[in-house]
C-alpha cells in the first residue's frame, strides 16, 4: 500500500458517500424533515412593520 | 414585552450599505480599464495603468461587492433562521472593520504595484495575514450562530453559506503560503514552484468561483427567492443533493483553465470532465430556484426585486452551461486567452452574482429601518432594466470579439504563416471594447440608481433592530 491506494481509496468513498447522500435524500423518511425546514424562512415574521400588515388584513377581514 | 431580545441588525446594514457602495467603486474602476482599452491615452500614471487597474477591479468587485454582500445576507439570513441573536457580536463588528481595512489596503497596494501576481490572490502577505485573521473570525461568528439555534433543522442556505466560508478558508490560507522576504517591500514568494505553483493557483482560482461566486450567493438564492415569492423551495431534496454535488465536483474542476500548459495532459482531462459533471448539479439548482416560482409566476410582472432574483438565475443557468462547454479541451483551443472568457466572467458576475445580490440588497435594506418597501419600487424597476440591457451588451460584445480574435490568432496561410498580426486583432477589437464600455457604464448607472434609492429609503430613518422571534409552533 502505498500513498496513492489511499488517494484511490479516499476518491472511492467520496463518490460512494455522494451516492448514499443521494439515497438518503430521496428516501422517504427523509421528506417529512425536509419540508419542515423548507418552511423555515417563510414562517418567520420579518416584515418590522407588522402593523401595518394588521390593518390591511384587518380592512380586508372587516 | 418590549424589552426582549433583538437580532443584531447593525453589522447586516453595515455590510449592506458597503455593499453598494463597493459596487459603485469596484464597477468604476471596472469602467475605466474598459475606457483604457478603448482608448490607451487613458494610461495616464502608473498608478492609474491598465495593469494595476484590472486586479483592482476584480479584488474591488469579487472580495468588497460581492464579499459584502455575502457577510450582510450570511449574518442575516442565519440569525432569521435559526431564531437566535449572532454568535460573538464583537468578532461580528471585527469581522465588519477587518473587511473594510482589507479593502482600503487593496485600493493602496494594488495601484502602487505591490502584487503576488495570482490571479484574485493578488494582495500581498500582511494582507493575506489579516483576510485569514477576519474570515476565522467569520467562521467562528457563522457556526457559533448555528451551534446556538432554536430550531433543530440547519436551513438549506446555511449549508451553503457554511460550505462556502469553510471552502475559502482552505483556499485562501492553502494558495496563500508564502515566503515572506520583506515587511516595507511587501514582498514574498510563492511556497511552491512551476507547475505545482500554477495548479495550487487554478484549484484556488477556480475554486473561489465555485464557493466564493457560487456556494455563497447560491446560499443567498435558496433565502431571498423563497421570502420574495413567498414560496418554499421547489425541491428541498434537490437542494441537498445539489450543495453535495457541488461539494463533491468543483474542487476538482481547477486544470481546464491550465489546457494545453505543461501541467499533465491526464490532469487537464479529468478537470475537463468534472467541469461537464458540474453542468448536472448546476442546472439543477437553477432549475429549483426558477420553479420556486411555479404557482406565483404573476408576481414576476410587479415585482422587480423577483426579476432581479430570476433573472440572476437565468444568467448563472447560461454561464454555467458556457463554462463547461470551454473547459473542452478543443473549445478551449479557440476561447482561452481571448475575450471570450471575459464574457464569460462577466455573465456569471454581472448577470448572476450581481444581481441575485443587487435584489438581496433590496429586500434586505429597509428591513434595516424599520421599513417594508424601498423608497421607490419604480426606481429598482428601472435599475432592473438598465443593469440587464448592460450585461447583454457587455456580454454579447465580448463573444463576438473573442471568437473573432481566437479564429484570428489561429488562422495560417498555406505556407504556414500566420494570416494577421495580433495587433490586427486588437485593431479588430475596437468596435466590441467600444460596445463593452457602454454595457459596463449602463450597469454602474443602475448602481448610482440602487445608491439614490438606498439614500433616501434610510434619509431620516432610525437604525431598526428586529425582535428575536420564537420558533413557529412546528412539530
Amino acid at each position: 500500500m502505498d500513498i496513492n491506494d489511499f488517494r484511490s481509496i479516499i476518491t472511492v468513498m467520496g463518490l460512494l458517500s455522494f451516492l448514499g447522500i443521494c439515497a438518503w435524500a430521496y428516501s422517504r423518511q427523509a421528506q417529512p424533515g425536509f419540508e419542515e425546514a423548507a418552511r423555515l424562512p417563510l414562517d418567520d415574521d420579518d416584515l418590522p412593520v407588522s402593523k401595518s400588515r394588521q390593518e390591511q388584513e384587518g380592512r380586508q377581514n372587516g | 414585552m418590549q424589552s426582549q431580545a433583538t437580532y443584531n441588525y447593525k453589522v447586516v446594514r453595515q455590510f449592506a450599505i458597503m455593499t453598494v457602495v463597493w459596487g459603485i467603486v469596484g464597477m468604476l474602476v471596472g469602467v475605466i480599464a474598459a475606457a483604457q482599452l478603448v482608448w490607451p491615452e487613458l494610461n495616464v500614471h502608473e498608478f492609474l495603468h491598465f495593469g494595476r487597474l484590472r486586479p483592482l477591479h476584480t479584488n474591488a468587485v469579487i472580495f468588497a461587492f460581492g464579499g459584502c454582500a455575502l457577510f450582510a445576507t450570511s449574518y442575516y439570513v442565519v440569525q432569521r433562521t435559526c431564531h437566535t441573536r449572532l454568535f460573538a457580536p464583537a468578532l461580528a463588528s471585527f469581522t465588519f472593520w477587518g473587511w473594510q481595512l482589507v479593502i482600503v489596503l487593496a485600493a493602496i497596494t494594488l495601484p502602487l504595484g505591490y502584487t503576488q501576481g495570482k490571479e484574485y490572490a493578488e494582495l500581498e502577505w500582511p494582507i493575506d495575514l489579516l483576510i485569514a485573521v477576519v474570515w476565522v473570525s467569520y467562521a467562528i461568528v457563522f457556526f457559533g450562530t448555528i451551534a446556538k439555534r432554536k430550531v433543530s433543522h440547519i436551513y438549506v442556505a446555511n449549508w451553503f453559506y457554511g460550505g462556502f466560508i469553510l471552502a475559502v478558508a482552505l483556499l485562501h490560507i492553502v494558495n496563500s503560503a508564502a515566503i515572506p522576504v520583506s515587511l516595507t517591500g511587501m514582498k514574498s514568494y510563492s511556497a511552491y514552484a512551476g507547475v505545482q505553483d500554477a495548479m495550487v493557483q487554478w484549484w484556488y482560482g477556480h475554486n473561489a468561483v465555485g464557493f466564493f461566486l457560487t456556494a455563497g450567493f447560491l446560499g443567498m438564492m435558496y433565502y431571498f427567492v423563497p421570502k420574495q415569492a413567498e414560496r418554499p423551495v421547489y425541491s428541498y431534496r434537490l437542494s441537498v443533493v445539489h450543495f453535495w454535488a457541488l461539494i463533491f465536483t468543483y474542487m476538482w474542476a481547477g486544470p481546464h483553465h491550465l489546457h494545453y500548459t505543461a501541467l499533465p495532459d491526464w490532469t487537464q482531462s479529468v478537470g475537463m470532465v468534472f467541469s461537464l459533471i458540474l453542468l448536472a448539479p448546476s442546472w439543477g439548482g437553477m432549475i429549483n430556484g426558477v420553479l420556486t416560482l411555479s404557482g406565483a409566476w404573476h408576481k414576476l410582472r410587479t415585482d422587480p426585486i423577483l426579476k432581479f432574483l430570476i433573472t440572476s438565475l437565468s444568467f448563472y443557468g447560461m454561464s454555467t452551461f458556457e463554462g463547461p462547454m470551454m473547459s473542452v479541451k478543443t473549445v478551449n483551443a479557440l476561447s482561452h486567452y481571448t475575450d471570450w472568457t471575459i464574457g464569460h466572467v462577466h455573465s456569471g458576475a454581472l448577470g448572476w452574482v450581481a444581481m441575485v445580490s443587487i435584489g438581496s440588497i433590496y429586500f434586505l435594506l429597509p428591513r434595516m429601518y424599520g421599513k417594508t418597501e424601498m423608497y421607490s419600487v419604480k426606481l429598482i424597476n428601472a435599475h432592473f432594466w438598465i443593469a440587464t440591457i448592460g450585461v447583454v451588451l457587455y456580454i454579447a460584445s465580448m463573444w463576438i470579439a473573442g471568437v473573432m480574435q481566437g479564429l484570428m490568432w489561429r488562422a495560417t496561410n498555406p505556407d504556414g504563416t500566420l494570416t494577421y498580426s495580433f495587433v490586427e486583432s486588437v485593431k479588430a477589437s475596437y468596435p466590441f471594447w467600444t460596445i463593452r464600455l457602454a454595457g459596463g457604464v449602463l450597469f454602474l448607472t443602475g448602481m448610482f440608481i440602487m445608491f439614490y434609492n438606498m439614500v433616501k429609503t434610510i434619509a431620516g430613518e432610525k437604525a431598526y433592530n428586529a425582535p428575536v422571534l420564537a420558533p413557529a409552533a412546528a412539530h
